[in-house]
């Protein structure tokens, strides 16, 4: 896969050269507090384990945690097991892998959505405002009434982030586009509740909204749903979530997190494990919007051609993409 | 038949024989998955108790459960059904963190750290002082405001991370952490300092101030007149209004008094493990209290026993769930639930044949007793 190759290129490329010789590889993955089948990332690591599995035939173990007091507690379990690499998804671990990381040099830990400083881990962010960027194109250009919808599931900066991506889209496709933005709920049930999710989107779709962009987890998919029984648009998140309804999916934002997931296990085993810090955006291809055969039917040419455009100047650095949490704000 | 039985029979056979009822139904749900139930129950209990590492996070577990089971029976008490320990422990958590921030600067603990508790009580009571005033000063129903104001809670907590308690240049939405004086100390540092050899676990101070907190319910409820009032209005209110108690007071007081303790459940999480104010810790604990309360039969001593029970299922379904993958977290909540039904809702459905084996073994003693005669 291209995408792969890309991620394999910059990971090495921001690996220092240590040569540590092959190490018997047991990964473990860790979820986040969304669960293994979330539709979301968690499932999309849990895809990445599946999948250095079936390459490798070497087995991994994984846990799904139940309050975040027992990501530290799993961890050590893990490495007290002689887990290595261990593998986890979500920037709630941060604090859990930096504690367990000092504490146990010689096992490697990649975290994916986090940022840690320490030399056994690796960790992985994804330039979520340039693939939303994308998806905003889209639709902005597919909508009919110039309204289109945003559904986060906490008002946390993560979810500000795809917020503000989007946004700038749709300002870069139709300067005189609405936006209407609404999470689904101030505790953690806003991330796994698809009937709120579905409800919200019912609301956005009678205030004249045409097309909505959910990233919530799986309370997205009853916006999905939602999308497909009104017959409006819909926009996928994290995973390829086109296939669930086609004909209402206008497209997806895809996240690669499975890549990461089973290229921490992958390099290990082949020894090509490194530390650092890798921020994958459009160029490294851990972040796109998702064209296949479900929703090539709602892509027109004229909208083919701007999204790839945009695409084009934003890997090549013409097109400036403002990521919300470098500062705060969004601007737009 | 309401035949009396003895106590030991009421207070301790029952509840154990319902617990086991629960670990017989919850047995066949995992072996309904293809698992053995049998190594389940070892895996769960030798992951709860298995060693000092599993003790240390049981009684931790164990801790907040016994804070919002004392807030539950404290209101239940005096007639009040609070639903609202997970706010109020929300509350007491964004309180202790607040004091900390605002003073780990000074550097010291003899101060940081009852500033904080008191801080925590303070939050907590005051989260639950409104809806209190709403019932007894406006008929609003207790158990719809306090459910409502744990959304409330979150929200608020949701806003003031993200707007303006967040670190600045941080991804996730938490404060920075506190300065290490702010820190409760662990008690496993304080057993290998003397010599004892034990894991690390996120046990601390928090634990024997949760047995301070039972002591002091104890001595509040059953042996002062306030406790008196609060009791007599929670039998009968009007009674209570007759006998010249202020029911509007008493609510005031025992919702606070409640929101207080469910706000410690914030000390043991914020002060005393995370070290940082952050989202969700006092997830489900607030709920789970009802239950330990229930369990408990509202009484601080059986409250501890009805947290310890909980702390174990907690512990022991984590480790479970880590020996036995098939087992899911799903499951462990459901074996969870199963417990609280048998010994919450479904309490008195043993006691007719406790009653009917003590009086039968009752009569065969007297029948021997008068034919030896």
């Amino acid at each position: 896969m291209k995408a792969t190759a890309r991620i394999v290129g910059t990971l090495v490329a921001l690996a220092a050269l240590t040569g540590a010789s092959p190490r018997p590889v047991a990964p473990a993955y860790v979820y986040s507090m969304g669960g293994k089948f979330d539709r979301s990332f968690s499932q999309a690591l849990y895809e990445g384990a599946e999948a250095f599995k079936r390459q490798t035939g070497i087995p991994y173990v994984d846990f799904e945690i139940s309050n975040e007091t027992q990501f530290e507690q799993v961890y050590r379990r893990f490495v007290s097991r002689g887990r290595d690499p261990i593998i986890g998804v979500g920037f709630s671990q941060t604090d859990a892998v930096k504690r367990i990381a000092k504490k146990f040099p010689n096992t490697r830990f990649t975290l994916i959505d986090g940022n840690i400083d320490l030399p056994n881990v690796m960790s992985v962010e994804f330039r979520e405002e340039e693939g939303s960027f994308l998806v905003g194109v889209l639709a902005a250009m597919a909508s009919k009434t110039g309204k289109i919808g945003f559904i986060g599931g906490m008002d946390i900066p993560l979810i500000r982030r795809f917020a503000c991506g989007y946004a700038q889209g749709m300002k870069y496709a139709d300067s005189k586009a609405v936006l209407i933005q609404n999470m689904a709920g101030t505790t953690p049930d806003a991330w796994t509740n698809p009937a709120r999710g579905g409800e919200i989107a019912q609301q956005q779709f009678d205030r004249g909204v045409d097309v909505v962009y959910a990233a919530a987890g799986s309370t997205g998919s009853g916006a999905l749903q939602a999308a497909a029984d009104r017959g409006k648009l819909a926009i996928g998140v994290d995973s390829n979530q086109n296939y669930m309804h086609p004909g209402t999916m206008l497209t997806s934002m895809v996240k690669r997190v499975d890549l990461v997931g089973a290229k921490a296990a992958m390099d290990a085993k082949n020894g090509g494990w490194k530390p650092g810090h890798a921020v994958l955006g459009l160029k490294d291809g851990g972040v796109d919007w998702a064209y296949d055969q479900y929703n090539k039917a709602l892509i027109t040419p004229a909208m083919k051609a701007k999204v790839d455009q945009a695409k084009a100047d934003i890997i090549s650095g013409k097109l400036k993409v403002h990521d919300y949490q470098s500062d705060g704000r969004c601007g737009v | 038949m309401n035949q009396s039985l003895p106590r030991w029979v009421d207070i301790g056979l029952i509840p154990l024989a319902n617990v086991l009822l629960a670990f017989c139904a919850a047995g066949l749900i995992v072996l309904a998955i293809g698992a053995d139930p049998f190594a389940a129950v070892k895996f769960m209990l030798a992951g709860a108790l298995g060693n000092s590492e599993a003790i240390g996070y049981t009684l931790y577990y164990a801790t907040n459960y016994i804070f919002t089971g004392l807030a539950v029976a404290v209101a239940f008490h005096a007639g009040l059904f609070n639903i609202g320990g997970e706010g109020q422990a929300t509350l007491g958590g964004l309180g202790a963190g607040l004091a900390v921030l605002a003073l780990d600067h000074t550097g010291s603990a003899l101060v940081i750290v009852p500033t904080a508790i008191l801080a925590a009580a303070i939050f907590g009571a005051a989260w639950a002082a409104i809806p209190a005033y709403l019932q007894a000063y406006r008929g609003s129903h207790i158990v719809i405001t306090t459910i409502m104001f744990n959304f409330l809670a979150s929200a608020l907590m949701v806003y003031l991370m993200v707007n303006v308690l967040m670190a600045p240049g941080a991804v996730a939405p938490e404060s920075r952490d506190f300065a290490d004086t702010a820190a409760l100390p662990l008690i496993s540092d304080w057993l290998n300092a003397l010599g004892f050899h034990v894991m690390e676990s996120p046990l601390n101070l928090s634990l024997v101030f949760a047995l301070v907190a039972c002591a002091l319910v104890w001595f509040l409820v059953w042996h002062t007149p306030w406790g008196y009032e609060l009791r007599l209005m929670g039998f009968n209110a009007t009674a209570a209004l007759y006998a010249g108690a202020n029911p509007r007071r008493i609510i005031l007081l025992a919702m606070m008094l409640s929101g207080a303790l469910a706000g410690f459940v914030g000390v043991n999480e914020i002060l005393g493990v995370h070290h940082r104010l952050l989202l969700d810790f006092a997830l489900g604990y607030g709920f789970g209290g009802i239950a330990v309360a229930l369990m408990g039969r509202n009484h601080p001593v059986g409250i501890v026993f009805a947290g310890l029970l909980f702390g174990v299922l907690q512990q022991g379904g984590t480790e479970l769930t880590f020996e036995m993958p098939q087992v899911t977290r799903e499951m462990v909540v459901a074996i969870q639930g199963l417990v609280i039904l048998f010994s919450g809702a479904l309490a008195l459905m043993s006691r007719p044949w406790f009653e009917w084996s003590y009086w039968f073994v009752g009569r065969k003693l007297a029948v021997r007793k008068a034919a030896s005669a």
